[in-house]
C-alpha cells in the first residue's frame, strides 16, 4: 500500500486509488480520535514546518493537532512576524528552515503554484495547505470523507459546489476529486463568479439557478465569498448577493427531498448561507471539520512513510 | 514446503491452548482476550468459540486490536490500517493478546504500547500459535503456544485459514 505520489500538491496528481487509500485510512484515524490517549507514535522521528504565508484558522489548528496525534515535532511560521517582512524570498526562508533539519513542509501561500516551486527546489515532502485559486485538497478529501459517511460512497452521487467557483481553490480541488471518485458535479453561482470555460474544461454542469441545483443535489457544497481576492466588482452588494444566491431555510423546505450542506468555512453568515441552514440538521459544517483532523493525519502518515520510496 | 501442523493438529493444538487459558483464567471475570489484527484474529476467533462451547453461559470479554500506527517500520513499509474494536475498559484486567506465529517480537512490542494507550492493565499475557524460536530481536516470549519451531530468516511460516486450515513452513 503506498501513494502513488511522493507530495500532496493537488488533487489533480493523485489516482482515485490514491483516494480510496487515504480516505481508507482517515477512517482508521477518526477511531483513534475517539480512544481516551488520542495519540499515536508513528511520526515519532519527524519534524514538521507549518508554513502559513495566508490566514487560517481551520486548516493550521487542524494540521497542527494531526501532527500532534501522531507524535512528529512540529514548527509553525506565519508570514507576518517573521524575516519575509524584511524581504526574505520563499526560497530562502524554506532553506533557512530546512537546514534545521525539517522532513515535510505544510505550506499555504496566496500564489497559485507556490507548493509546486518548492517541491522543484527543495528536498522535504511537501503538502499544500492551499495555494492562491488553485488547489486546497485536504479539504477537498475532508469534505469527500463527509460525503462518503453520510451517503456510503461518492460513485454516483450528485454534488453542487454553489457560490465563488472563480476564486475557490475548494472547488477545484472537490471538482477533479468527485469526477475522480465517479460522482456527478454542478457548480452554481452568479455568471461572474463562474470560470467562462469550467463546462467544456471540466465537463461539470453549470446552473445559475440556485434552486435549480439544490433540487438537482445530494449534497450542496456552499463556498464563501472570497472579497480578498476580488479586485474589482462582480456582483452589486453582499444584500444583493444573499437575495439571488444565498441557501435559506425555506429553499431546503420546498425540496421533497433532503440534502446536506456543506461548508468549507469560514462562514459570511447571511451572505451565502443562512443561520438556520447552517447551523440545521442537514449540515455537516462541523463534522468535517472534525474530519479534517483524521484526513491530515492519513495524509502525513501515508507521505511520511513514502519518504524513502521514489 | 513442509507441513508443520495439519488441519487435524490445528484444532488439536487450538483445543490443548484452549484448556490451558481456562485453568488459568476461569470464570474469566477479570480477563480480556485481544486478537491481533490481522491474522491474529483467526487464531482468536477459533479460541473464543472453543470456550464459549465449554461454558456457553460465562460472558466473555472479546476484543480486535490494530497495530499499524505503532509499528516501527513505517520508513521501510506501510500497512493497511484494520479496525480497532475494544468494547470494553482494560483498567485492571489480565489481557491475553492473541497472534498467530511469533517472530521477532516487534509486532507484540507495538502491541503492548497500543495496549497501555487504552489503560494500565492489570497483567498482559501472549498466546501464539507458532513460535519460531531464535529469531528475536527483542526479549519477548510466549505464555502459551501451540508448537515452537526451528527455522532460519530466510524461511517464512504461514498459516493457512481454508476449509482445513493448516500451518507450512517454505
Amino acid at each position: 500500500m503506498q501513494l502513488s505520489t511522493k507530495h500532496l500538491l493537488g488533487i489533480r496528481d493523485l489516482s482515485a486509488q490514491d483516494i480510496q487509500v487515504i480516505l481508507d485510512t482517515a477512517t482508521q484515524f477518526k477511531e483513534v480520535l475517539q480512544r481516551p490517549i488520542k495519540k499515536v507514535p508513528s511520526l515519532r522521528d519527524v519534524t514538521i514546518v507549518n508554513l502559513f504565508y495566508e490566514n487560517s484558522t481551520r486548516t493550521r489548528i487542524s494540521f497542527e493537532l494531526a501532527e500532534k496525534r501522531l507524535s512528529a515535532d512540529t514548527i509553525n511560521f506565519t508570514a507576518s512576524g517573521s524575516s519575509v517582512s524584511k524581504g526574505e524570498t520563499l526560497l530562502d526562508t524554506v532553506n533557512n528552515i530546512l537546514s534545521m533539519k525539517v522532513d515535510i513542509v505544510v505550506m499555504r501561500h496566496s500564489a497559485s503554484g507556490a507548493p509546486h516551486f518548492l517541491a522543484k527546489h527543495i528536498p522535504a515532502v511537501i503538502v499544500n495547505a492551499g495555494d492562491g485559486i488553485n488547489e486546497h485538497p485536504t479539504q477537498a478529501l475532508l469534505d469527500a470523507l463527509s460525503i462518503r459517511e453520510k451517503l456510503g460512497t461518492l460513485e454516483g452521487k450528485k454534488v453542487a459546489i454553489i457560490g465563488d467557483i472563480m476564486h475557490s481553490r475548494v472547488a477545484l480541488s472537490n471538482i477533479y476529486l468527485l469526477q475522480k471518485m465517479g460522482a456527478e458535479v454542478t457548480v452554481a453561482g452568479p455568471p461572474t463568479l463562474i470560470p467562462k470555460y469550467i463546462k467544456e474544461s471540466f465537463g461539470v454542469r453549470v446552473e445559475y439557478n440556485v434552486k435549480k441545483a439544490l433540487a438537482w443535489c445530494d449534497v450542496a457544497n456552499v463556498l464563501r465569498i472570497q472579497l480578498e481576492r476580488q479586485n474589482h466588482v462582480l456582483f452589486s452588494s453582499l444584500r444583493e448577493y444573499n437575495l439571488a444566491f444565498g441557501i435559506t431555510r425555506k429553499m431546503l423546505d420546498d425540496l421533497d427531498k433532503e440534502v446536506f450542506i456543506m461548508h468549507p468555512g469560514p462562514i459570511n453568515r447571511g451572505v451565502e448561507i443562512d443561520s438556520d441552514v447552517a447551523d440545521s440538521k442537514q449540515s455537516l459544517i462541523l463534522q468535517q471539520v472534525e474530519n479534517g483532523v483524521a484526513v491530515r493525519m492519513a495524509v502525513l502518515y501515508l507521505l511520511a512513510g513514502n519518504r524513502d520510496a521514489e | 514446503m513442509v507441513t508443520i501442523l495439519d488441519s487435524y493438529h490445528v484444532d488439536l493444538t487450538l483445543r490443548r491452548l484452549t484448556h490451558q487459558l481456562i485453568e488459568n483464567h476461569y470464570p474469566f471475570q477479570d480477563t480480556c482476550f485481544i486478537g491481533l489484527q490481522p491474522r491474529g484474529i483467526q487464531v482468536s476467533d477459533l479460541i473464543m468459540k472453543h470456550i464459549a462451547e465449554l461454558y456457553p453461559e460465562l460472558p466473555l470479554k472479546y476484543g480486535k486490536l490494530d497495530i499499524t500506527f505503532y509499528r516501527d517500520d513505517i520508513r521501510s513499509s506501510l500497512h493497511v490500517p484494520t479496525v480497532t474494536d475494544l468494547p470494553f475498559s482494560i483498567e485492571g484486567k489480565k489481557i491475553v493478546l492473541i497472534d498467530d506465529v511469533l517472530y521477532t517480537g516487534r509486532t507484540i512490542r507495538a502491541a503492548m504500547d497500543a495496549l497501555i494507550d487504552f489503560g494500565r492493565p492489570a497483567k498482559v499475557e501472549l498466546l501464539i500459535l507458532i513460535d519460531r524460536k531464535y529469531n528475536r530481536q527483542l526479549p519477548i516470549q510466549p505464555d502459551y503456544f501451540g508448537k515452537a519451531i526451528d527455522s532460519i530468516i530466510t524461511q517464512k511460516v504461514k498459516v493457512l485459514w481454508e476449509d482445513q486450515p493448516s500451518v507450512v513452513l517454505y
